[in-house]
């Protein structure tokens, strides 16, 4: 049955760009791509980080800046943009896996405003405005991204590898034992694992992702913007992760879709968007802390 | 050097100003932390709300009902607000944190983010983001003073004085008195001072109330030196988390001394290398970290 579904959703996915607006649904995996990447390190490793913004932000920014500035191609734009993301992630990494729990929380988000004040203050990151005019450019030389279809195309493969590799590490040897970590830190120490090493190569994985999805994004938009590297990012992507189901693989794409939705549709009402949004959190975390996959997998394993 | 050593002293004074509202901030978090162990993310939200019921209480509150004169002075605001805030801290804490302490700690992390969230975004739909100025400083604490090496406002005086106070009022009763006896005896051990016959529960409400009634009173006090805007708790709130990274939230007089010298080094920075002014406290929360992991004054779990 699961393989179906598998297959079932990624028929979907090809089939996406006919039945929905292309930019939409490519800002909706770029989002999703970001929550799966935050969930490895969430939902599998029991890390809060609340600096992921950082990593997706700046990637944006360096994909934008060798593409315009250095003529980079979109493939090795996207690859620049999500090795510095993982370098940064190995600097947060190293500083914020000395601490536990909340205290891990509240350094990421330091470290991230950090990195917010680099990106509004260096000279090159065009201060307010962000990075504009960032070129699609030619895939691999021949396939032009300025076609929406392509782009999507591209975007939809980007997607289905990073979440292979997710679904791959996950089901693997060393994500059971990010998963006894979570679950129980002192007895993971105890047999004899190197936990606070583990837990730095998952963050770093989570980074490097995170930063893929945000390079992705400033192609597709064609910006980098402030938005991208602040704390409110770092917010939503905790929220979709929360909304969706976290430690599940299908959460964050359900939550990703939910909340990039959500804020489409309420675009109109200004800032009671921030209130339903906080609402929402607070409803989670009260009553749903299952989120909607974990719930309907609940309900699915009950009837049977 | 060649720096204006006026200039340096000016920019340390104001500094310490705001390393008053640091303390005052990172001391409510402390006090919240060491008995509910969640850090509590609405801190700068409860900050922008004591600022808010002040101008509102000087500018609005009387139109509101009817009586365009009646006015709520900074004097009454300075009570009122504290009060008005730690009430709502006290129903945000009876019918929504209590019910999350048996699960993992992040949750109350997660809660109180909704609700700074839910803060901000009502009082962002009403009031200009860019802050309004608070017209109500008292009479007789406006004008400067002179200190010797520079003439300095005496409202900002009047802040700073006003800050220390309630630290050391606060730190006093929790480290000198019977009741902060069993406050600290319940950040220890809950239980066995539960199994003493001490209404646990009932002592956590009134700590959550008194930390967040803490961040209100900054709020007042801040109010007429910033403008009162939607986003003044987003902005402080971060930097005071760095500082409770540097400090460690062990010692209540650690989070006082760490608050007051992390505002005269950011003080200092704006005189000495301007441009960093912003992250200065970042890197310091950087190299304590590489340095001593646990913070200043914290203790390794």
């Amino acid at each position: 049955m699961n393989k179906t579904f598998w297959i079932i959703l990624f028929v979907l996915g090809l089939l996406a760009p006919f039945a929905v607006y292309p930019v939409l649904m490519m800002e909706l995996l770029c989002f999703a791509l970001f929550a799966c990447a935050f969930n490895l390190l969430l939902g599998y490793s029991g890390l809060l980080s609340f600096g992921h913004a950082a990593f997706f932000g700046s990637a944006a920014y360096i994909t934008g800046f060798v593409m315009t500035q250095w003529n980079f191609g979109p493939f090795s734009g996207i690859v620049a943009g999500t090795l510095f993301a993982g370098a940064l992630g190995l600097v947060f990494g190293l500083l914020a896996i000395r601490r536990q729990g909340i205290y891990f929380a509240m350094i990421t988000l330091a470290l991230e405003q950090i990195v917010f004040f680099l990106s509004l203050k260096l000279p090159f990151t065009g201060g307010e405005d962000g990075l504009q005019g960032i070129p699609r450019g030619m895939l691999f030389g021949f396939i032009d991204l300025n076609q929406p279809l392509n782009m999507y195309y591209t975007v939809f493969a980007i997607f289905v590898a990073c979440f292979w590799l997710i679904h791959r590490t996950v089901h693997s040897p060393f994500g059971q034992v990010l998963r006894a970590i979570r679950e129980n830190e002192p007895r993971a120490i105890s047999l004899g694992y190197n936990v606070e090493r583990i837990k730095l190569l998952a963050f770093v994985l989570s980074a490097t992702l995170a930063g893929t999805a945000g390079a992705t994004k400033s192609i597709v938009f064609q910006t980098a913007s402030l938005t991208d590297v602040s704390w409110h990012t770092s917010g939503s992507v905790i929220l979709m992760t929360l909304l969706g189901g976290m430690g599940t693989l299908l959460g964050p794409i359900v939550g990703a879709f939910t909340v990039v939705g959500l804020e489409h549709e309420l675009s109109g009402i200004g800032s009671w968007v921030t209130v339903i949004i906080g609402m929402i959190f607070i409803v989670c975390v009260l009553a749903f802390r299952r989120g909607i996959v974990g719930e309907i997998g609940r309900l699915w394993k009950r009837s049977f | 050097m060649g720096l204006p050593l006026n200039a340096v002293l000016a920019q340390a004074m104001l500094g310490l100003n705001q390393g008053a509202f640091y303390a005052l901030l990172s001391l409510g978090l402390a006090v919240i932390f060491g008995l509910l162990n969640i850090i509590n993310f609405a801190h700068g939200a409860f900050y922008m709300l004591g600022a808010f019921v002040a101008l509102i209480g000087l500018t609005q509150f009387g139109g509101w009902i009817g009586e365009p004169e009646l006015q709520i002075n900074f004097w009454a605001a300075l009570v009122l607000a504290p009060l008005i805030v730690g009430l709502l801290g006290v129903l945000i804490e009876r019918t929504m944190l209590q019910r999350l302490y048996k699960f993992d700690h992040l949750y109350g992390l997660l809660l109180t983010f909704g609700v700074a969230l839910v803060l901000q975004g009502y009082f962002t739909n009403y009031y200009n983001v860019n802050g309004t100025p608070y017209p109500g400083i008292p009479a007789s604490l406006k004008g400067i003073v002179n200190l010797g090496f520079m003439y300095f406002p005496k409202y900002r005086l009047f802040a700073i004085a006003a800050s220390l106070v309630v630290c050391f009022l606060t730190w006093y009763v929790i480290e000198r008195t019977k009741i902060g006896a069993y406050l600290r005896a319940g950040t220890e051990n809950p239980n066995l001072v539960q199994a003493f016959g001490i209404n646990v529960p009932l002592m956590i409400t009134l700590t959550y109330g008194f930390g967040v009634a803490l961040a209100a009173l900054a709020g007042v006090l801040a109010a007429p030196i910033y403008s009162v805007g939607p986003l003044m708790g987003a902005n402080v709130i971060i930097t005071v988390f760095a500082v409770v990274v540097i400090g460690g939230m062990g010692s209540i007089m650690g989070s006082i001394v760490t608050g007051l010298a992390l505002g005269m080094i950011e003080g200092i920075t704006k005189v000495v290398y301007p441009p960093a002014a912003n992250t200065v406290i970042f890197f310091v929360m950087v190299i304590v970290l590489l340095v001593r992991p646990a913070g200043l004054f914290g203790r390794e779990q």
